[in-house]
């Protein structure tokens, strides 16, 4: 999970070119959107590709997609739930 | 219709943004393929939370936008106009790689979102919450005229009491080796400060970013005065041009010799200069003429680039001699013409006078 | 500032019809131009469906009388097709007679050709025949149709996304007002591309089963193509020529909703504005519309934020009101163009136009959009809504006699 947190926060990084982040900057309890970390709903697009391009998983819909982007855990522990290996 | 310049922000490939004076340094670039912009630091400008989406492009005309603005001292402008020739190309061709590359399936919307041509229009008015007019246009070498026209229609019209006109175009390396593909450049590496002694085809592509606060009143900051802006479409032969540049002036100005100084499109290409040295023979001919493509390139909006220069030569009183391409003397400048083309379709001429 | 704008001449080809009569006819029997892909090569043919205007390019050159193979866009052909419509309708037999422009408007301008060009390309540089990537710009197919109409005094090109075309005409009437111009045809034109179709599936904003304007269960934006061109005059012209005038346009407005690069803001500030600035200039109180022509594109968020705006604008008042992109798609660049032809028809004609496969009222609003097609209704003063990514919103007004 360790792993697969950090792996998720370089990629975050990357796909959204958070140029300026570590890391570490991001907190993984924290929100992702607003409130936290400060996306919006272009990011999100960009984080529901990620999901599925790098993992396989696709998120349905809005609903399930809010519950699923909601932090770096929540992704997390969604990757790990649906993973088919 | 007129209005008066109170500051400019400017990204060229020239130290038009940072740089002290007015081209006291110029940059020369040998053996050079095109010329680049000369880009800001944009963290002085934004914060990276901000600019993450941002191409090249986006940011270069944000940050051209907020100097303008910065020096004008106005938060929020009274309208926002773009003027652009290929919009933001770097991100199309971004889309359309990936569109093809994964076919069709699983692409980033990012650069689909960013390749509007009036991103960097919007992006300036939601950096600045900026509510009022927006428009964007993007018609070749009219591009940044058809901006300023309806810059100068706003004010007239009381719309706004001021108006934030730009002009921007990127270079980008596919863009570059499909236009030269096209056999629009010259065929071989070139010294820009020496482009008019290069007598083959073609000419240097280049690029450019330059934002105008106009206002309806002056002030003590006041750069210059735009009397008008007028643009031609395909004129039949080099007298119709004369005769549309002849009537422009005695419009906006009575008589040629009121004219300072010139400010022409030259661009090296034999085909393209053919005009500009006719006018040279006959209506421009006691007229001391420059011309400014050696140090911004050829691309769509240049004529951005030379409205800077006029604006700047008027309030120095400073020819700078790189920009000359006669030895006729210059003296007072009160009265500044712009004329320039793009590929012979798109005329564009400005007036510009001291205030 | 003191001069009238008139319109003289109407053009229109979308996927319900190459002009105005079959247009009315597909209106009339609630007729929606929604269905499968035919034309555009794409992996989506049995995914997504999308309003195409129902002709191949060699067919639509032969309606635009292009002899001329190769040299242009889809974009161009179907701005000819309804550029030239207007020119006829409006009996203009010498253009030089009066000074005059042309504005168009594209989001794609010769995309379609681009995209043919750029497969080759992108494997190797050297490969894409280079006459399919020279009309790629926007003011490539401006020049094109300008051409062909043998207009030359001024020409403009605009592209601000969804509100292009109702840009282009917001910008033909101020030159006509300032004096700049005696005529000026303006519209819009876009084609389907694969380029705007991966795009806003990449948004996730397109719906499977088609868009349902102003439903509860809305669920996306169905893209369509086509385009749309007026011919508007001055006074001067007009009264010279005994011209027969088919409306006025009396009322415009531009304003950013500066809140969100795509998304509209919640209490639809920017449509708020646009709607307020468009009835300033008309001089009109809010309770003149007869009939609002919503931008309505069937995404979740554009019809809230649009909906409150016009409530907060016409409180329990809300004018009768419809999106027509329920029959023509959205068609991005010429939506504000083609849905302004279908406000003139309705002035002339005393229609209200069906807002298609609504079936659910919004619960966050209180008026629903009018169902079934309506004659002999009073329509003076219309308003049509277009807005655009980047938070561009305008609104214009079209008033009869």
């Amino acid at each position: 999970m360790e792993q697969l947190i950090q792996k998720l926060k370089e990629e975050i990084i990357e796909a959204l070119n958070l140029s300026e982040m570590k890391p570490a900057d991001i907190d993984e309890k924290a929100p992702l959107f607003v409130d936290g970390l400060g996306l919006d709903s272009i990011d999100a697009l960009e984080l529901t590709v990620l999901l599925e391009k790098k993992y396989g998983l696709k998120i349905n819909t809005a609903e399930e997609g809010k519950k699923i982007l909601h932090s770096v855990n929540s992704m997390a522990e969604f990757i790990t739930a649906n993973k088919k290996s | 219709m007129k209005a008066y310049i109170q500051s400019i922000g400017a990204i060229s490939p020239q130290n038009t943004f940072t740089g002290e004076g007015f081209l006291q340094e110029v940059m020369a670039y040998h053996h050079a393929d095109y010329l680049k912009c000369i880009e800001p630091a944009y963290i002085d400008f934004m914060d990276p939370m901000a600019s993450r989406r941002m191409s090249r492009i986006v940011k270069m005309g944000v940050c051209a936008a907020l100097k303008c603005l910065r020096d004008a001292g106005i938060d929020n402008p009274g309208a926002i106009v773009t003027g652009t020739g290929l919009g933001c190309i770097a991100d199309t061709e971004k889309f359309l790689g990936s569109l093809y590359a994964n076919e069709e399936k699983l692409l980033n919307p990012t650069p689909f979102i960013q390749s509007t041509h009036n991103t960097v229009a919007a992006a300036i008015a939601l950096m600045l919450k900026c509510k009022n007019y927006n428009n964007t246009f993007v018609h070749r070498g009219f591009s940044f005229e058809d901006a300023l026209l309806d810059g100068l229609m706003l004010l007239q019209e009381h719309s706004a009491s001021n108006v934030l006109v730009g002009g921007l175009d990127e270079l980008t390396d596919h863009s570059y080796t499909i236009t030269s593909r096209l056999g629009l450049w010259k065929k071989q590496s070139l010294d820009n400060l020496r482009l008019l002694d290069y007598k083959d085809d073609g000419s240097l592509p280049g690029e450019g970013v330059a934002f105008f606060l106009l206002s309806e009143s002056k002030s003590e900051k006041s750069l210059a005065k735009i009397n008008a802006v007028s643009t031609f479409y395909k004129p039949d032969s080099h007298a119709e041009a004369e005769r549309k540049i002849q009537d422009f002036v005695s419009t906006h100005l009575g008589d040629i010799a009121n004219v300072d100084f010139v400010i022409t499109g030259m661009n090296g290409d034999r085909v393209a200069d053919e005009v500009y040295h006719h006018l040279g023979r006959t209506l421009f001919s006691r007229l001391p003429c420059g011309y400014y493509k050696h140090l911004c390139g050829e691309y769509d909006t240049s004529s951005s680039f030379a409205l800077y220069l006029a604006s700047m030569i008027l309030k120095t009183q400073q020819v700078p001699v790189v920009l000359k391409c006669d030895d006729k003397p210059v003296g007072k400048m009160k009265n500044i013409l712009i004329y320039n083309h793009l590929r012979s379709v798109n005329h564009g001429i400005f007036l510009v006078s001291t205030c | 500032m003191s001069e009238r704008v008139f319109v003289t001449g109407t053009g229109i080809v979308s996927a319900i019809g190459f002009d105005c009569e079959e247009t009315a006819s597909a209106l009339k029997l609630s007729a929606s131009g929604i269905g499968r892909i035919t034309h555009l090569n794409t992996v989506y043919k049995e995914e997504i469906p999308v309003a195409e205007v129902k002709a191949t390019d060699k067919e639509l050159m032969e309606m635009a009388g292009i002899q001329q193979a190769g040299f242009f866009s889809r974009t161009t052909l179907l701005g000819i097709i309804a550029a030239r419509q207007a020119l006829l309708q409006a009996d203009i037999k010498d253009i030089k007679a009066y000074k005059t422009g042309m504005v168009s408007a594209t989001t794609v301008g010769g995309m379609d050709r681009s995209e043919r060009f750029f497969k080759k390309f992108i494997i190797d540089n050297s490969r894409g025949r280079l006459r399919d990537i020279i009309t790629h710009d926007c003011g490539d197919s401006t020049e094109r149709i300008a051409d062909t109409l043998g207009i030359k005094d001024y020409l403009a090109t605009i592209s601000t996304a969804c509100s292009s075309s109702a840009n282009a005409i917001l910008l033909g009437s101020r030159l006509i007002k300032n004096g700049i111009l005696d005529r000026v045809i303006v519209g819009g034109t876009d084609a389907l591309t694969l380029f705007t179709l991966n795009g806003f599936n990449s948004l996730m904003i397109l719906d499977k089963n088609g868009c349902k304007p102003f439903d509860e269960e809305r669920n996306g934006l169905t893209l369509g193509e086509g385009a749309g061109f007026l011919v508007i005059e001055s006074e001067r012209s007009v009264r010279k020529d005994h011209k027969e005038v088919l409306c006025e346009i009396t009322g415009y407005g531009n304003a950013c909703d500066a809140f969100h690069q795509t998304a509209s803001s919640p209490e639809g500030e920017g449509a708020y504005l646009s709607m307020k600035k468009a009835l300033d200039v008309a001089g009109l109180e809010p309770g003149r519309i007869d009939y609002i022509n919503a931008h309505g594109t069937g995404t979740k968020n554009n019809d809230l934020s649009e909906g409150i705006a016009i409530e907060r604008l016409f409180d329990k008042n809300v004018p009768l009101c419809s999106s027509t992109k329920s029959f023509t798609g959205h068609t991005l660049g010429a939506a504000g163009a083609i849905e302004a032809v279908l406000c003139v028809m309705a002035i002339r004609n005393r229609w209200i136009y069906p807002n298609l496969f609504f079936r659910q009222k919004m619960t966050e609003l209180a008026f629903s959009p009018v169902t079934d097609f309506q004659y002999n209704k009073p329509v003076r003063h219309v308003m049509s809504n277009s807005f655009g990514f980047g938070g561009n919103n305008t609104s214009l007004i079209f008033s009869g006699s």
